[in-house]
């Protein structure tokens, strides 16, 4: 199934996989679509923890080179979502500091896709038991994100430095609009961490003020963010951020916690607070 | 010489664009009103007699461009009427008469009335759901949420009105909360209805007395009707309509059966269907305490009539259908009615003779523009097939070769400049 190269357990180079910076998610998509989040297959994207049946049957039970059985992991489905992956760089750092979640990246152009699969694997093979959490889908996110994730299912949303449509024609192009928070409110559980960070202070304000406009999010306040471990890794952990942090550029960063619907009745308020 | 042909598929499809006849019914069968183009035709069935459109006192009184959606809505007090020339007209019913018209930015493909007649709804075709206060003049349409740039092809409230459904040329159909205070926008996600195998075309809401909640019937590209538990989103049956048609149709042709208009009694007690395949309607049953789904009985109409849309009142005595298109090259708008009786319990609907049905030869000579219109065949099925093709034109993702693929992105204008440099 995976390609020879993989075998050798060395990571891919990034000049193999040169692309454009920008992609259009307007265009219609070529690739395949999972019809309802039951059609992700998990097994394609995790083998380690859900060995397919043909694997089973094979008896080839040292998948990555560790053990007959399985681990069977707590959470079964995933709950970490970076739209927009990039490179992967922040995956592959979530990877071991949160070794039992499942996370997936979603990347629209192809290559990128290709490059992050690569690391993985090398990965895999290199750090045996390693790295079997984190996977990558070609994917326009701004369309399918319905597709791939039930309600409440995802516990923590990432969209590290995307693309900034400067003109105001193509604001309908940006990954963080009110109307698209609606469906990000939906995949989130009540809790669930949105992280959006940029070095484009213009885009930052517009996060910003999507997330602060929408009725489902709340600002984390800055002692959480300070005790949350994965905050640092918005500006260490991804390309984009290390090129950032390179050239002494700013980056504005704008997390949110999903909240559950006010005006339902009193008690909820009772029930956020409990949650904490 | 590949790229002109590219070019020209693209400048013949914006010619063929052509929108399918539609029609509505009052809930008490006070009225029957059929678009056809830019054209409202209205029958009294009350009062017998033909309705002249009054206009507004200020701007222009009609559509301009080809209407794409129609409804009647709050127990049949106001009509709503819109489509291609970014217009959404209110009528009242009583007078007939344009009491508001509200601008849209973009093409309308789908409209919707709060079941207490409140708020008007509409989608245009970026995917953007706007909604607007009856009970307040300004005029402005607020947006309430969108699909992602995708068309919306249909849009309703659920028989309780708490949610707002919204079906996408992207297999998908949203339920939405709709809130108290819709002008600040709908953002609480109800479920998703996930399962097409293609675009979805219709819906419809069905219920009972003992369901009052009801459940979603929904069609689309993938020839399938499919029943849904709107609330959690699950698919509880599919009915491959296509089997079903071709048994009556066997035309040996290989041709989809796209479901293009789902029309509930009011009861629940009957689902009624058309395909694009049949020259006629399919009529459904829905089984609400086993949540399944099935063929009742197909009504062949012949004379080549697939119904571009359908309407029933709520007393379900009468099944309506229209069959036409907005502008054909010969002849025209075209638009043919024909009804269903569906009254006697236990006898077999039956299609009625042109003179027999409510409102008679006058209300054909209304509707269809001509009492005697009917034989033209060919007419017909010229319309049928332009329907057909405006459709696929509209809502069917085109498959390119991976060649054809590389060849239109030579178009690409950051490809250009490196060839010039």
């Amino acid at each position: 199934m995976e390609d020879q190269k993989n075998n050798s357990g060395r990571l891919p180079r990034k000049r193999f996989y040169r692309a454009r910076a920008h992609s259009n998610p307007l265009s219609d998509s070529h690739f395949p679509v999972p019809l309802t989040p039951s059609h992700v297959d998990y097994s394609l994207h995790y083998p380690y923890f859900f060995p397919s049946d043909q694997d089973t049957a094979d008896d080839n039970g040292d998948v990555a080179g560790v053990s007959q059985a399985p681990i069977p992991i707590c959470n079964s489905k995933i709950r970490f979502v970076d739209v927009g992956c990039g490179f992967g760089g922040l995956l592959v750092s979530l990877a071991t500091l949160f070794p039992d979640t499942l996370m997936i990246g979603m990347e629209l152009r192809d290559k990128v896709t290709e490059y992050v699969k690569e690391r993985i694997l090398a990965l895999r093979v290199a750090n045996p038991g390693q790295y079997q959490n984190i996977s990558v889908d070609r994917t326009n996110s701004m369309k399918y994100i319905p597709n791939y994730f039930s309600k409440g299912q995802l516990s923590k949303m990432f969209f590290l430095f995307p693309d900034p449509h400067f003109k105001e024609k193509n604001h309908r192009r940006r990954v963080i609009s009110p109307h698209l928070l609606d469906e990000y409110a939906y995949t989130l559980e009540a809790g669930g961490i949105i992280y959006t960070i940029t070095d484009v202070e213009e885009l930052g304000d517009w996060m910003r003020s999507c997330l602060e406009g929408h009725p489902l999010f709340e600002a984390v306040v800055e002692e959480d963010l300070e005790k949350d471990p994965v905050v640092k890794l918005l500006t260490s952990a991804t390309e984009e951020g290390q090129k950032v942090a390179r050239n002494g550029g700013q980056t504005y960063r704008a997390v949110y916690k999903r909240i559950a619907p006010q005006a339902v009745d009193e008690n909820s308020e009772v029930k956020l607070v409990s949650m904490d | 010489m590949e790229e002109g042909s590219i070019e020209d598929g693209e400048k013949m499809s914006r010619e063929t664009e052509v929108a399918p006849a539609l029609i509505a019914i009052h809930p008490l069968e006070k009225s029957v009103v059929v678009a056809v183009g830019s054209e409202l035709r209205i029958f009294d069935l009350q009062g017998d007699w033909s309705i002249t459109l009054l206009g507004e006192d200020s701007g222009g009184p009609f559509h301009t461009d080809a209407i794409r959606a129609v409804c009647f809505g709050a127990n049949g007090r106001v009509f709503a009427s819109a489509g291609d020339d970014k217009l959404v007209k209110i009528w009242n019913t009583e007078s007939w008469q344009c009491t508001r018209t509200v601008s849209s930015e973009k093409r309308v493909s789908a409209v919707a009335i709060s079941h207490n007649g409140a708020f008007l709804t509409f989608a245009d075709k970026f995917g953007v759901v706007w909604v607007v206060d009856l009970e307040r003049d300004d005029e402005k349409a607020a947006p309430l949420l969108a699909h992602y740039c995708s068309i919306i092809t249909s849009l309703d409230f659920s028989p309780d009105g708490q949610f707002i459904a919204s079906a996408d040329r992207d297999f998908k159909i949203r339920i939405t909360v709709f809130p108290k205070k819709p002008l600040d926008g709908a953002h609480e996600i109800q479920s998703f209805c996930l399962g097409h195998t293609d675009f979805v075309s219709c819906f419809a809401f069905v219920h009972t007395s003992e369901y009052p909640q009801g459940f979603l019937l929904s069609g689309g590209g993938d020839s399938t009707v499919r029943l849904w538990d709107f609330i959690s989103g699950t698919l509880l049956d599919t009915c491959e309509v296509g089997a079903q048609a071709e048994l009556v149709e066997s035309n040996g042709e290989e041709c989809p059966h796209v479901v293009t208009d789902i029309c509930p009694s009011s009861d629940g007690s009957l689902v009624a269907v058309a395909i694009q395949s049949l020259h006629g309607v399919m009529l459904m049953c829905c089984n609400f305490s086993a949540r399944t789904l099935s063929v009742s009985k197909v009504v062949t109409v012949g004379e080549s009539f697939v119904p571009t849309s359908l309407g029933m009142s709520c007393s379900a005595e009468h099944l309506w259908m229209v069959t036409g298109a907005s502008n054909l090259p010969n002849s025209g708008p075209l638009a043919h009615v024909r009804v269903v009786s569906l009254c006697q319990k236990g006898l077999d609907p039956t299609v009625m003779e042109d003179g027999a049905v409510p409102g008679g030869k006058k209300l054909l000579e209304k509707l269809q523009g001509s009492s005697t219109l009917a034989k033209h065949g060919d007419a017909l099925v010229a319309a049928a097939e332009a329907v057909k093709m405006a459709m696929r034109n509209l809502l069917i993702k085109r498959e390119y070769s991976t060649e054809k693929r590389e060849l239109r992105k030579k178009s690409r204008n950051d490809r250009k400049l490196k060839q010039i440099l």
